[in-house]
């Protein structure tokens, strides 16, 4: 492979970026590392998400079900296993279940997709709560000798991965097979790409890491049970940052994360009751306002400067 | 057979609630994501009606539905229209009205919390049981079915016999052809989403007589919906019919012989063997 100057550049600034972001826990360990916590899960989830749906157009809503199957790895398994060995089981477990939900429905149109996702997260709820009332067991206590900071730095290596992937698969054939169906799925399929093992195979990529994003995190919760751990809201929330930012470029959910989170945390530390209102408006908003996201919005703005300038 | 029936009655509310998503999806070509507020709203109005004025929700009803048809017309005329035009294909459109409705299934149910609140309401409207082949059933699902029926009936030999129902189908089955041929499409498609509207209200009344409801059990009563409407087959009044019946019949087996959480599950795998085996629907035709 070989790499340009813009592509070292780019790999530079991001390393650094990198650097900078894991000092936060070195500056603050209460409130501001608490929002970094939540501000770097949703960038990792945003992002996978974004790697899929971006070129595909597929609004995936599976991101609750991958998340919480994942905690649940981490609230099985710390007693006997080793954290970094259960993250990367989660990883397995995501991808797996990814592609047979893939498999299921990635033949069919968006719509069987998208409904699919939606309930996922409730079908796999509802087996491990009757699991759980059938063998008595309740919910799982998650005691582990894992801080704030801890789980921060996970984290970020699991976003500093995200990125990486998501380079790759930009510049690989996988990514550029990807772009043709984006635009158009027939012509895809003419020009002999196999287009459902294409759209199966980046798939497994926010299933693996939103079930490792959900492992990290499970220490956190304490307490886990399925009402907590498959939360519908969480795909939702993805979702909307996720093109809010704008799904078109790797960097653009990062755009949607950081104002939405601090929104959503202002709302619901505020009006605990208005946050459903809140995601509705947001959707309106990218619907209606801001198709494309912030980076839409930016590419626009940029256009019109760079005509007037030309003209 | 006790399990049976109480499933079929099950199926009969589902299946008008699904016939509302069927004309919503089939003829709008919407997927309307918020179509179980709606239904949650009607079950509301029943509600209020019963406990402030001892209103029977079965005149509720005519209440429900024209005032549901009007706010599905306004909800289809202001925000859906402006998509359906705008949209370069299929996909597009299909992308952006999940969003939209996904985002006013959001505002409904947060509307429906800060009105009133989060509990779940039910009240008791003919909690009497009668007697049916050896076994006695509560007469306000009895009643239900049969609005259910008569509903679903009217609601088909409109579709099959007057000028307006074929105009329906023809846009159901080829919107472009339909523009050709002098079918006012727009006019029509926000008819059919307006009252598919209608009749999920009028569902969502009929349904509250016996089941519980809260503000946001709505997105619960969407999945059902959809499932039905595409294991029935889009557009397809029979497939509709005859899915809602089987689903009712085996949500009811699942919750008595297995577990009552585990209904929502049931139905899933019942659509994912669908999906697998007759990803047309039961009764749609092979697309290449």
């Amino acid at each position: 492979m070989s790499l340009t100057s813009v592509d070292i550049r780019t790999l530079v600034l991001a390393g650094l970026a990198l650097a900078i972001c894991a000092g936060l826990p070195l500056i603050d360990q209460g409130y501001w590392l608490g929002l970094g916590v939540t501000v770097i899960m949703f960038t990792v989830l945003a992002t996978s998400w974004a790697l899929f749906s971006g070129p595909t157009h597929y609004i995936s809503l599976a991101t609750a079900a991958f998340f919480g199957v994942g905690t649940y790895v981490t609230g099985l398994g710390f007693d006997t296993l080793p954290f970094w060995s259960l993250v990367g089981i989660a990883g397995i477990i995501g991808a797996v279940l990814a592609a047979l939900v893939g498999l299921a429905t990635l033949r069919l149109s968006g719509v069987y997709f998208v409904i699919f996702t939606l309930g996922l997260a409730e079908l796999v709820r509802q087996v491990i709560t009757w699991v759980q009332n059938s063998t008595g067991a309740r919910g799982l206590y998650v005691l582990m000798d894992l801080d704030e900071a801890d789980i921060y730095w996970w984290l970020l290596g699991l976003a500093a991965a995200v990125f990486l992937t998501g380079w790759l698969v930009g510049r690989s054939r996988l990514g550029f097979a990807l772009r043709i169906i984006g635009d158009d799925e027939t012509v895809a399929a003419h020009s002999g790409i196999n287009t459902a093992r294409a759209k199966v195979l980046l798939f497994m990529v926010p299933g693996a890491v939103a079930a490792m994003t959900g492992a990290i995190l499970a220490p956190r919760y304490v307490y886990i049970e399925p009402s907590l751990a498959f939360a519908p809201i969480l795909s939702f929330q993805v979702v909307i940052m996720g093109l809010l930012g704008g799904a078109s470029r790797l960097w653009g959910p990062l755009l949607g994360v950081i104002p939405f989170t601090i929104l959503l945390e202002t709302v619901s530390s505020n009006f605990p009751n208005q946050t459903t209102l809140v995601i509705g408006i947001a959707f309106l908003v990218i619907v209606y306002v801001l198709p494309g996201g912030f980076v839409g919005l930016m590419d626009r703005v940029t256009a019109r400067i760079n005509q007037q300038g030309g003209s | 057979m006790e399990i049976l029936i109480t499933g079929l009655l099950l199926g009969g509310t589902y299946a008008l609630i699904a016939m509302g998503l069927n004309l919503q999806y089939g003829v709008a070509r919407i997927m309307n994501l918020a179509n179980g507020e709606i239904l949650v709203a009607g079950g509301y109005v029943a509600f209020i009606a019963y406990t402030a004025a001892q209103l029977s929700p079965l005149l509720t009803i005519f209440i429900v539905a024209p005032l549901a048809f009007g706010i599905n017309w306004l909800i289809y005329r202001i925000m859906l229209q402006p998509l359906v035009t705008r949209a370069k294909n299929r996909g597009q459109l299909e992308t952006d009205s999940i969003l939209a409705t996904f985002g006013l299934s959001f505002i409904g149910v947060g509307l429906m919390l800060s009105f009133f609140g989060g509990d779940y309401f039910s009240y008791s409207f003919m909690a009497v049981p009668v007697e049916l082949l050896g076994n006695s059933y509560g007469a306000n699902r009895a009643i239900s079915f049969a609005m259910a029926v008569v509903i679903c009936g009217a609601l088909y030999i409109w579709l099959n016999r007057s000028r307006a129902g074929l105009s329906i189908r023809a846009i159901a089955t080829a919107p472009a052809s339909a523009r050709l041929v002098g079918i006012d499409v727009k006019r029509l498609s926000a008819l059919a989403f307006a009252l598919g509207g209608a009749v999920t209200a009028v569902g969502g009344a009929l349904i509250s007589t016996y089941l519980t409801l809260d503000a946001s059990t709505g997105v619960v009563f969407t999945l059902k919906a959809l499932i039905i409407v595409i294991m029935g087959g889009v557009g397809d009044v029979r497939g509709t019919i005859v899915a809602a019946l089987l689903l009712g019949v085996l949500e009811t087996t699942v919750a008595t012989l297995i577990d009552p959480g585990l209904t929502l599950a049931a139905a899933y795998v019942m659509f994912l063997g669908i999906l697998l085996f007759r990803p047309q629907g039961l009764f749609g035709k092979k697309t290449t």
